[in-house]
């Protein structure tokens, strides 16, 4: 704990009291300043269906309604199902980057097989590659060679395991100790039972921060199921959302409502699963 | 081993079924499959395409002329435009938000444990949002009627409206502030792990010499959180060299080209002009610059990263 970079006054009742009030204040200050468009989007969201922003000169709207919601889902016929996809691709992708990038993971951490290291180094280059390599030709590959446009599978199979998570669960499995597994061994375990009924349940929260994470990006991707849908049927939340500002310039509240719409669930989740949300970020980063 | 019959394969396998290597192959078979269809395959494919003027139905192979036409220096040219308002937008959002972050991670830790949380959240909030949807909050933000919310900001100070996206002089600026006031929170949350892995005696040790509080966070602090300073700072500017969706949704690269980006220009060459092999060929420049900047970065912060 850092508590001894704080210690300057702290016989000091008074001095330590300003102290902390100046902070707090400036924290709270750059918090506002941060949370302003979200608190901005959702009031404006939930107010009357009115056009422009002009109309819109408090933070709180005249009154709490929910005909811009309304007035987003009329937009298009499939807006409901958008969301239904969104869960859907999102759910998938979170469903195989489990299963599989856990088994690569623990494969590169505790089983010695030939060639295991100059695998995971392929894997370690791979993502430092920006998606702007990949991009190109992954779109002519499901959309030309796959004929796969306006598909579930079009949207998932990409992000079905990615290196990242690879990259995580070998990070996590190497803290295990090693006699464990042997131990195992010897009573008769094979590496599946090894792995499924040993290393699984002590894998449990960094399996819950990987899937959360994962199904965030894939909720909050708005760039690959952009490319490879272009039936409204088969849109995300976020392509949908896309294509109604740029068809509705001037609709501001049905905008906002549709902003809301995306980002709710997140919210949701955010708020009822922060600690490993919290946990995500520092997971992957460096020691200090 | 060699196997030459069907039959003896078989038994064969069942003999090496405790083998590890055996095990290891079935552990990654499937996520070696994911990772060279859709990732390895198609980063050779871009090299491949880079050198073609792409068609659907047989491309022609044009060489390094795709490499040539890129990087030709002309007053038209808009990878260098782009490169340039790249390299702007990183230099200003990249170490302004590392300032921030570490500030406000600094400010933080005086604080109870759930105090720290709700912080934490406040400032993590706009990360769960998409970029999307903040785009288009944003762009109401920006609106550049008098009634916009930051015109009307602006009339407080007697500042008259503003074109904020519209206008060559403020569209860059516009999604600079942008950028600074949505993407800290997980900055802020690695900088609080790392400050609070810091141990104790150092600033006991300080205190006894006197140290006062802008003495430690200079001499103790800050070289402490240096590996993560120059993880967040590789982290941060990769990301930034790959910026697409603010100038995507907001200006579209305009006005007059002010903020088209690299990876603007590559997803317009791409899927509005579709010009594959160009894009690939600038795709392929990107990834070679980013790969240089990390390894200047690391060599520059003189540390070797722990991960």
């Amino acid at each position: 704990m850092a508590t001894g970079l704080y210690s300057q006054h702290l016989h000091n009742r008074k001095v330590l009291y300003i102290r902390n009030t100046v902070i707090t204040i400036v924290l709270v200050a750059l918090a506002a300043a941060t949370l302003f468009p979200i608190v901005y989007m959702m009031m404006s969201g939930f107010g009357p269906n009115v056009a422009t922003a002009g109309n819109m000169r408090t933070i709180f709207p005249s009154r709490f309604t929910l005909e811009s919601f309304e007035a987003f889902f009329n937009f298009s016929e499939y807006s409901l199902r958008w969301i239904w996809n969104t869960f859907v691709v999102s759910a998938g992708t979170v469903i195989g980057n489990v299963i599989f990038a856990s088994m690569a993971g623990y494969a590169f951490a505790k089983i010695k097989f030939k060639g295991s290291n100059a695998l995971f180094a392929l894997i370690l280059v791979a993502m430092m590659i920006p998606y702007q390599v990949t991009q190109v030709p992954l779109y002519i590959l499901m959309v030309q060679k796959f004929s796969m446009t306006n598909t579930y599978a079009a949207m998932i199979l990409p992000s079905l395991c990615t290196a990242y998570n690879i990259f995580l669960c070998k990070q996590f499995f190497s803290g295990l100790p090693t006699p464990l597994i042997e131990s195992a061994k010897i009573e008769g375990c094979n590496q599946l039972q090894v792995f499924t009924l040993i290393i699984l349940p002590l894998a449990k929260t960094v399996l819950a921060v990987m899937a959360i994470n994962t199904f965030m990006s894939s909720w909050n991707n708005f760039f690959w199921p952009f490319l490879v849908t272009n039936d409204p049927a088969m849109y995300t939340i976020q392509v949908g959302l896309k294509q109604f500002k740029f068809a509705n310039e001037t609709l501001f509240a049905p905008m906002m409502a549709g902003a809301t719409i995306s980002a709710l669930p997140m919210f949701i989740m955010f708020f009822s699963l922060q600690k490993y949300f919290m946990e995500g970020v520092t997971i992957g980063a460096v020691k200090g | 081993m060699n196997g030459t019959k069907q039959p003896r394969l078989a038994t064969q396998r069942k003999f090496r079924f405790t083998n590890d290597d055996l095990w290891g192959y079935i552990f990654i078979a499937a996520a070696m499959i994911i990772f060279c269809v859709f990732t390895l395959y198609p980063v050779f494919n871009a090299i491949y395409t880079s050198f073609f003027n792409y068609k659907p139905f047989g491309s022609e192979f044009i060489g390094l002329k795709n490499y040539v036409d890129t990087l030709k220096y002309s007053k038209f040219n808009l990878f260098y435009k782009a490169a340039w308002n790249t390299l702007v937008y990183t230099a200003v959002v990249v170490p302004s938000t590392l300032l921030i972050s570490f500030s406000v991670a600094v400010m933080i830790l005086p604080f109870s444990k759930k105090t720290q949380s709700v912080f934490k959240a406040m400032y993590y909030l706009p990360g769960v949002a998409s970029g999307v949807a903040l785009s288009v909050v944003w762009l109401w933000l920006y609106d550049s009627s008098p009634d916009g919310l930051f015109n009307q900001l602006l009339s407080v100070f007697g500042i008259p409206a503003q074109n904020w996206l519209s206008s060559t002089k403020t569209s860059m600026l516009s999604l600079m502030i942008m950028a600074l006031l949505s993407s800290h929170g997980t900055q802020i949350i690695t900088y609080i792990a790392a400050l609070l892995g810091i141990d104790n005696s150092y600033f006991e040790a300080a205190e006894l010499d006197g140290a006062t509080f802008m003495q430690k966070v200079r001499f103790i602090v800050w070289p402490l959180v240096k590996p993560t300073t120059l993880f967040l700072l590789v982290t941060g500017v990769i990301g930034s060299f790959q910026v697409f969706m603010n100038a995507y949704m907001m200006t579209g690269g305009g006005p007059d080209n002010s903020t088209t980006m690299i990876g603007l220009l590559i997803y317009n060459n791409a899927f509005e002009y579709g010009k594959y092999g160009l894009a690939c060929a600038q795709a392929i420049l990107l990834a070679i610059v980013i790969a240089i900047m990390s390894m200047f970065q690391f060599k520059m912060m003189g540390v070797d990263v722990e991960y």
